[in-house]
């Protein structure tokens, strides 16, 4: 065990993390998924309203993304520009 | 990792300004090509408008698409205030669809730097501030205490968590998109890196993409629009 370097350590605790981080997608995909769903039983009442519910449905969906982006932001720092390895 | 996984910003001529070093990164020269591109659109359709036909044909009936569509997005959200936007919309909108797309010509999309699509949010939040002061003239700054008081760092927060999150959101589905693009080119073998990546950039680059560009103006068009009190009153 003693070979394990401190940068090797933040980089394999960076990886878990990056990889923790991203179950954020969950969310997003139960919220858009959601959505969706009411879109599609609101073009089903109203057919004749198809622009309007897509554009609503989109909106939403764009702005509920938007937590799941956040874990993506933080998984890429951790991955591809590491902040703790300035620490050491 | 093999090394020809390859999706970061290049420096490519460095210089000093003010003491700082600084880069020419391949976000500029996207950037570049991207408005070289569009640029020559605008003059070939500025000439081709020129000399208009009565009935128009190939060309002409494509920009006279754009241009509709376009306006009847604006009017769409914005209503009766859509004729003094539709000219900022139309230009962001044209900007960030061929940005997205530029992975399909071999380019990094430069909407995949952040410094790019912070600067967008930037604008938009300078646009939403502006119309709110130049019609809301005092209510602009009380509304930020509106139901209570002490609500007021919440509200602020509120406004300044617009353009980060704006420029996050489109920030972040390009460049994993990007990411997810180089990864399948450097771990495909050879044989397979024809064809086969076609489907993937149809959604990573071109769903993807439009889809980000809609819900970038949208929600422009929506938050300026909400700050603007509608006439009937």
């Amino acid at each position: 065990m003693s070979q394990i370097t401190n940068e090797g350590l933040i980089l394999a605790c960076s990886a878990i993390g990056a990889g923790l981080a991203m179950i954020a997608g969950v969310g997003p995909g139960i919220g858009q998924g959601i959505a969706a769903g009411h879109g599609a039983s609101a073009v089903g009442r109203n057919p004749g309203a198809k622009g309007d519910i897509t554009s609503t449905m989109l909106l939403g969906q764009a702005v509920a993304e938007t937590t799941g982006l956040y874990g993506l932001a933080i998984a890429f720092i951790l991955l591809f520009a590491n902040p703790l390895l300035g620490k050491l | 990792m093999e090394n020809n996984v390859d999706f970061m910003i290049h420096g490519l001529v460095k210089f000093q300004l003010f003491g700082q070093e600084l880069w020419i990164t391949t976000t500029h020269v996207c950037v570049l090509i991207v408005m070289m591109a569009l640029i020559g659109f605008a003059i070939a359709a500025n000439y081709k408008i020129r000399h208009a036909k009565e009935v128009p044909d190939g060309f002409q009936n494509f920009i006279e698409l754009i241009v509709e569509s376009l306006d009847k997005m604006v009017n769409n959200i914005m209503g009766e205030n859509a004729a003094k936007f539709r000219n900022y919309i139309g230009t962001i909108f044209m900007f960030i669809l061929l940005s997205n797309i530029s992975g399909l010509f071999g380019l990094r999309p430069p909407t995949a730097d952040y410094g790019t699509t912070l600067s967008l949010g930037l604008i938009t939040f300078g646009m939403i501030q502006y119309n709110n002061i130049k019609y809301n003239k005092g209510r602009a700054f009380t509304d930020l205490f509106k139901p209570l008081p002490f609500l007021f760092p919440i509200n602020l927060i509120g406004e300044i968590a617009t353009p980060i999150s704006l420029s996050l959101r489109l920030f972040g589905n390009v460049l994993s998109g990007t990411v997810m693009m180089a990864l399948i080119y450097g771990l495909l073998p050879i044989f397979l890196k024809i064809g086969f990546p076609a489907a993937l950039h149809v959604y990573f680059d071109l769903f993807a993409g439009c889809i980000q560009t809609y819900v970038f103006c949208m929600l422009t068009m929506v938050f300026v629009s909400q700050k603007i009190p509608s006439e009937q009153n």
